[in-house]
């Protein structure tokens, strides 16, 4: 039987394009401590560190948790690496919560960090291979395409990739870590910025991040007798799901894996009626269309009618049933390899209540979710400020 | 409070099934998935299990081998990851990805799982890419490629006056006389010490025989729980406990002849009595780890002899009887070879109990012990 666990600590860098202040370990030791600090915890309380990047050419450094084990504590530790593509932060806290609801560790830190500035994701994703269509416009390109079939599949009006980009920028406004502050966000100004890949407009896309985050999770005994500045926030399912990149009758628009990743998360929390159930999401958005996309994967709408919900202001902050990416989401805030770990951060800060400026009231379960690859790795975790 | 971590399974799991590819210079005609589909198919076939019998998969490999981000999504098709499956990836070697399983089949709601590692190190200049393992900012600049470092290590042992080169070549020689009965392996022979003493140097005082080889290969383990693996196996060999643990990146801040993690991993695997807390302190005691049979991931023969004192090894400990790293070593791959032919021994009733080590990083930075028997911890449950 799983072990009852729970987030009793979450740090983040303030992130910016380049993080000229830092070297990667200072990156990633500031997200570290500002978790051990929420956590009212020391180096030597931890038992595992488990660390997450997006691919190593992103800084050039090849597995370099090697390098960061002095500065994360891990020395004399167990010490394990995820990559798992777009995904990974997300994936990288679920490994680490599966060494604490296994029964063999009790005090995990997670920590997941890009740094971009130090290389150029750009080109390396692009890195011609034998036999292999070229990737060369990078993530954009790749899903452009698959943002247009879901426009002709559900008739959605041009005007809805927009509202997302204007909503999350607003909401990153009342975020201090976000990336991308920009006071004078409108409609006009998105839907003025240049196309980059149609329908994808400059504003439309995530930016390019410095950041890192961090979390520990405990067990329930360590949670119960946790001295920590804020509640604990319980695990109430958890899951990954991976499919192949590409094959005859693939639908990428709505991944079979998406849908089952999901449904398995849901099952664990019981949870049947997921815009009623769960208060508050944060959902892998790189790219402003797949809000309305993973609002139809996740069940918050019926396949076709995610837009309508993103149309009415539902996903909104302000005034919504169902808001969305408070923290700005990836559209503000974009360390690749961390991206979903702020995902999962970001749904625990809304259950324990300290989000600030862009807590949402009352919340009792929320969701977080990372996606990466070709829409083909998914990690979703739901939280509660209950226990399980 | 320190490291509760690694420790004893509550659950029982073991090796079902293990497979791996004839390890080569040089895979010529086949890329990673060609490499690894038929390695996939054999471990299923040999219990007779298909993917959607798994409740988890997990990988090891690394990006840089192949020079391009994302190397494992295509590994996705050698697996033939539909309908979707539960699955995730480290960018370590294969027995890493086989603690996380293991860790997960702690939990009741799945019972098997597979775990795969690849790689092809023949495409790449690899001891330019290893160096990018290093300091971004402090040591890869200088360029110390891992036989250089290794070099280092072995130097150590030297001045430390414990071992010499003699000793580096009577493990080359044992390495590749056994590897004759090792199939799969890519360096064999039957020279004496004596005899290799004469190659050349490579980086002074490592010669040609204390280097591992550069090698292609992907290998493959079923593990399953309980009543399953019984069912699913004669002989299971059971993991009755793992762990792993680092040290510091700063070579110049570790004693190079010694493995104090290797020593403090098998504590936590309940090989040797425990009783030292803390960080990475070895010698909690002067016991020794007493099984039938040990795989060391030592890629450069010193590395052996430091593991072996680290672990106390007797005499009696018969010590890579595949022939080890020096006989193959799959960057990625030879970690969980080494639990594949130690968990080999108890299921081909050669051995009651084994032992499996796995490194990562360079001189021995971060190790693992993966302990194996041919009943579960606490006897038949």
């Amino acid at each position: 039987m799983a072990q009852r666990t729970a987030v009793i600590g979450v740090g983040q860098t303030y992130h910016k394009a380049k993080r000229e202040d830092v070297s990667i370990a200072g990156l990633v030791r500031e997200a570290a401590v500002r978790a051990l600090e929420d956590a009212q915890m020391d180096w030597s309380d931890i038992d595992a560190v488990v660390i997450g990047k997006a691919p190593d050419m992103f800084e050039g450094v090849v597995m370099p948790e090697l390098y960061l084990a002095p500065a994360l504590g891990a020395v004399g530790k167990p010490m394990i690496r995820v990559h798992t593509a777009g995904s990974v932060g997300g994936s990288t806290a679920l490994v680490a919560a599966h060494l604490v609801s296994s029964g063999t560790h009790e005090r995990v830190l997670t920590v997941a960090f890009e740094k971009q500035s130090d290389s150029d994701a750009m080109w390396a994703l692009s890195i011609p291979q034998p036999f292999s269509a070229p990737l060369l416009a990078g993530a954009g390109g790749y899903f452009a395409p698959i943002i247009r079939a879901y426009m002709r599949r559900s008739g959605a009006p041009d005007h809805i990739g927009i509202l997302v980009a204007v909503k999350d920028r607003k909401q990153a406004l009342k975020n201090p870590y976000a990336h991308l502050h920009i006071e004078d966000i409108s409609f006009e100004m998105v839907r003025d910025s240049i196309m980059l890949w149609d329908p994808v407009r400059y504003l439309e896309t995530c930016p390019s991040s410095d950041g890192a985050a961090a979390m520990v999770l405990a067990s329930e005994s360590v949670a119960d007798s946790a001295s920590a500045s804020y509640p604990p926030a319980w695990i109430h399912g958890m899951a990954m799901r991976s499919e192949p990149t590409m094959f005859a009758g693939r639908d990428q628009v709505n991944p079979r894996a998406a849908r089952e990743c999901a449904a398995d998360v849901y099952d664990q929390a019981g949870i049947t009626e997921p815009r009623r159930e769960i208060d508050v999401a944060e959902v892998y958005v790189p790219f402003s269309w797949y809000e309305p996309m993973w609002l139809e994967s996740l069940g918050f709408a019926a396949e076709g009618e995610g837009w309508k919900l993103t149309d009415s202001g539902a996903t909104a902050l302000d005034g919504g049933d169902i808001p969305w990416n408070c923290s700005g989401g990836v559209l503000s805030t974009n360390p690749i390899g961390a991206s979903g770990m702020l995902r999962f951060l970001e749904a625990a800060m809304q259950v324990r209540g300290q989000a600030g400026d862009h807590q949402v009231e009352t919340v009792r379960r929320a969701l977080g979710q990372a996606y990466g690859g070709g829409s083909q790795f998914f990690a979703m975790w739901v939280l509660g400020a209950d226990k399980p | 409070m320190a490291a509760a971590g690694g420790g004893r399974p509550v659950r029982p799991v073991a090796v079902v099934s293990f497979a791996q590819s004839k390890m080569m210079r040089r895979e010529e005609l086949r890329n990673d998935v060609e490499v690894l589909q038929p390695v996939i198919v054999d471990v299923f076939e040999k219990i007779g299990l298909s993917k959607d019998d798994m409740g988890f998969v997990c990988s090891g490999s690394c990006d840089y081998l192949v020079g391009a981000p994302f190397s494992f999504v295509q590994a996705l098709d050698a697996v033939g990851a539909w309908p979707p499956m539960r699955e995730s990836h480290v960018e370590m070697d294969g027995a890493f990805a086989l603690y996380e399983a293991w860790t997960q089949l702690q939990e009741d709601d799945i019972d098997t799982a597979l775990v795969f590692s690849f790689g092809r190190s023949s495409i790449s200049e690899l001891g330019r890419v290893l160096t990018l393992q290093l300091d971004p900012y402090y040591m890869a600049p200088l360029w110390p490629d891992p036989v250089a470092l290794a070099a280092l290590q072995a130097r150590a042992l030297i001045d430390a006056g414990t071992y010499g080169e003699a000793d580096f070549a009577e493990v080359a020689a044992r390495s590749r006389r056994d590897a004759r009965n090792n199939p799969n392996a890519q360096v064999t022979g039957d020279k004496t010490a004596q005899e290799l003493l004469g190659d050349d140097y490579v980086v002074a005082p490592l010669r040609r025989h204390a280097l591992p080889p550069i090698t292609d290969g992907a290998t493959a383990i079923i593990l399953a729980a309980g009543d399953r693996a019984r069912d699913l196996c004669e002989r299971p060999a059971w993991i009755t406990g793992m762990d792993h643990r680092i040290e510091t990146h700063a070579l110049g801040a570790r004693d190079l002849t010694i493995s104090p993690t290797t020593r403090r991993a098998a504590v936590g695997a309940g090989l040797l009595p425990g009783g030292g807390e803390g960080s990475g302190t070895g010698g909690v005691s002067d016991d020794g780890v007493s099984v039938d049979v040990a795989e060391l991931h030592a890629p450069f023969a010193p590395q052996e002899l430091i593991l072996r004192d680290a672990l106390g090894l007797g005499d009696a400990v018969v010590v890579n009887p595949s022939g080890g790293a020096l006989a193959a070593n799959g960057v990625m791959v030879a970690g969980l070879v080494r639990i594949g032919e130690a968990a080999s021994r108890i299921m081909d009733a050669t051995a009651q109990t084994a032992l499996a080590h796995a490194t990562s990083g360079p001189c021995l930075q971060q190790n693992l012990v993966c302990a194996l028997a041919a009943e579960p911890a606490g006897g038949r449950r």
